[in-house]
């Protein structure tokens, strides 16, 4: 095995280029474990970490630009108040010091049906930016991201240097069940987005398909549904009817951490619940007050 | 491969280092620094914690080439100066006088990662401890014991 450790990005994509078979590794929150157990040999180790570009984020385009080596803990504490949604998915993950290390590049990169920056990624319409030495920058919608169980739509030639999302324009809730309240990979998981702007809803669930996915329809009908200006309180029948177009969107598997009938119920309380907090916090707040 | 690293405050080269192995196998089986404990070599357990340039990590997932040219410490350099228990940081002295270790195969990661916690919040509420100390595992005391410790070091630190 061979350790690569590119000083800067272009070296990184030129290693890349030239070792296809390179596995990255960012925080190695996913990859070191592999190598421990044996599972994985790669012919070589792309070392991330020590490029400081991509442990930076930056403002674009009245957008953010979060590099794909900002770890959980930063995420957090530097973006928590624009990414509430992604913020409140990074404090669920593992432990402190598995946030300390652990990155949304790394997440991205193992796409797990269960990671949990995915599902307020979805529901908050970043793009991935993906580039190689060949051809240069690729702007990957995330709903296009995913393409099977741990699939993702990278070419061998390709590295993730950022994901670009919005900072919220609206309340945004991610919920996640487990066994504990931390170290659990998501039995299943939802994020949800409100954007008053675009009068639209944005939907993520998390490891209840064989990719993290929308709710398309979930989304579609909540956003006719919500009365976005007046402010009205929601009805029931209404709350009830998202619950179950979620419920619905996901394809979920019997697995060692739950049933996909679990799975299902579930979703369906976690779209409720997430969606009565967010128009509460839509509501009690005065018009305009986040917009940014 | 050649690692370069300071550990404890001392400037190393290690040689010889397979360069898909760990922080933790560094540590323990290249530099003779076997407080750091290898339990799940998965993340999952926190025994292995270090600090890696001032931030906790579980060393067993950092691969020891991300280490080249960074600062650990381990929780021999948190006990500075020759061996003996008024030597030990605040912290250790804690987790001893609180009856905090039981068979201590978690003792050296649940002292940096309370190390640390302390360090960023001197008074934390029990709350707090129990989320900093959310990935560290303990088979034997049952926790109590644990946070016992980490509210008598917060209180020994006010007061000196
Ligand atoms: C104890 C423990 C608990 C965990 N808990 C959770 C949890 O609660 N929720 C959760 O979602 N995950 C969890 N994980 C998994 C892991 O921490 C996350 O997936 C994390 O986001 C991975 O980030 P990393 O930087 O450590 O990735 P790495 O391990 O460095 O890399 C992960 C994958 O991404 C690739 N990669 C990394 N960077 C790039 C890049 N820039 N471009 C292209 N490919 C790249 C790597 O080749 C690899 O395939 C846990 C892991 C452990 C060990
Ligand atoms: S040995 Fe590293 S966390 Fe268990
Ligand atoms: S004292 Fe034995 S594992 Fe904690």
């Amino acid at each position: 095995m061979d350790f690569l450790r590119p000083p800067t990005w272009q070296d990184a994509l030129a290693a890349k280029a030239q070792r296809p078979g390179a596995r990255p590794v960012q925080g190695g929150t996913d990859v070191m474990v592999e190598i421990n157990f044996g599972v994985d040999r790669p012919d070589a180790l792309l070392d991330l970490s020590g490029i400081p570009a991509l442990a930076e984020w930056d403002r674009a385009d009245g957008r953010l630009r979060v590099g794909a080596g900002v770890p959980y803990a930063r995420l957090i504490t530097e973006l928590g108040g624009r990414l509430p949604g992604l913020a409140q998915a990074s404090r669920t993950v593992g432990s402190p010091q598995i946030r300390n290390r652990g990155t949304v590049g790394g997440n991205l990169g193992a796409a797990s049906p269960a990671g949990d920056a995915h599902p307020p990624l979805l529901a908050g319409d970043a793009v991935i930016e993906a580039e190689s030495a060949a051809r240069g920058v690729r702007m990957i919608p995330v709903i296009e991201f995913f393409t099977g169980v741990k699939k993702n739509a990278l070419r061998p030639d390709e590295l993730i240097r950022a994901f670009w999302t919005a900072p919220a324009s609206g309340p945004q809730y991610f919920s996640k069940i487990g066994t504990r309240n931390a170290m659990v990979i998501a039995v299943c998981s939802f994020a949800l987005a409100l954007h008053p702007g675009e009068r639209r809803v944005g939907t993520g669930i998390g490891s209840a398909a064989p990719t993290p996915r929308r709710a398309t329809e979930a989304e579609t009908f909540l956003s006719r549904e919500l009365d976005w200006d007046g402010r009205r309180p929601l009805g029931d029948a209404a709350v009830r009817r998202f619950g179950e177009l979620v419920r619905d969107a996901a394809s979920p598997i019997d697995d060692v951490r739950g049933t996909g009938g679990y799975r299902r119920h579930a979703l369906a309380v976690m779209a409720r619940r997430t969606l009565t907090w967010a128009w509460d916090d839509h509501r009690a707040e005065a018009p305009g007050r986040r917009a940014s | 491969m050649r690692v370069n690293v300071t550990v404890n405050g001392s400037a190393e080269a290690v040689d010889d280092v397979w360069e898909g192995e760990s922080l933790l196998c560094l540590l323990r089986e290249r530099m003779g620094l076997p407080g750091s404990k290898n339990a799940c070599e998965q993340g999952e357990c926190g025994s292995c914690t270090v600090y890696l340039d001032g931030v906790p990590v579980c060393a067993c997932l950092v691969a020891a080439g991300q280490a080249e040219g960074r600062e650990v410490v381990t929780v021999e350099g948190l006990a500075a100066g020759s061996p003996g228990e008024e030597r030990l940081d605040p912290v250790q002295r804690a987790f001893v006088a609180a009856g905090a270790v039981q068979c201590g195969f978690c003792t050296p990661g649940l002292i940096v990662q309370s190390h640390d916690l302390l360090t960023r919040n001197p008074a934390p509420a029990d709350a707090e401890i129990r989320e900093a100390l959310a990935g560290n595992l303990c088979r034997c005391t049952g926790y109590e014991k644990i946070l016992d410790a980490v509210r008598l070091a917060a209180k020994r630190k006010a007061t000196t």
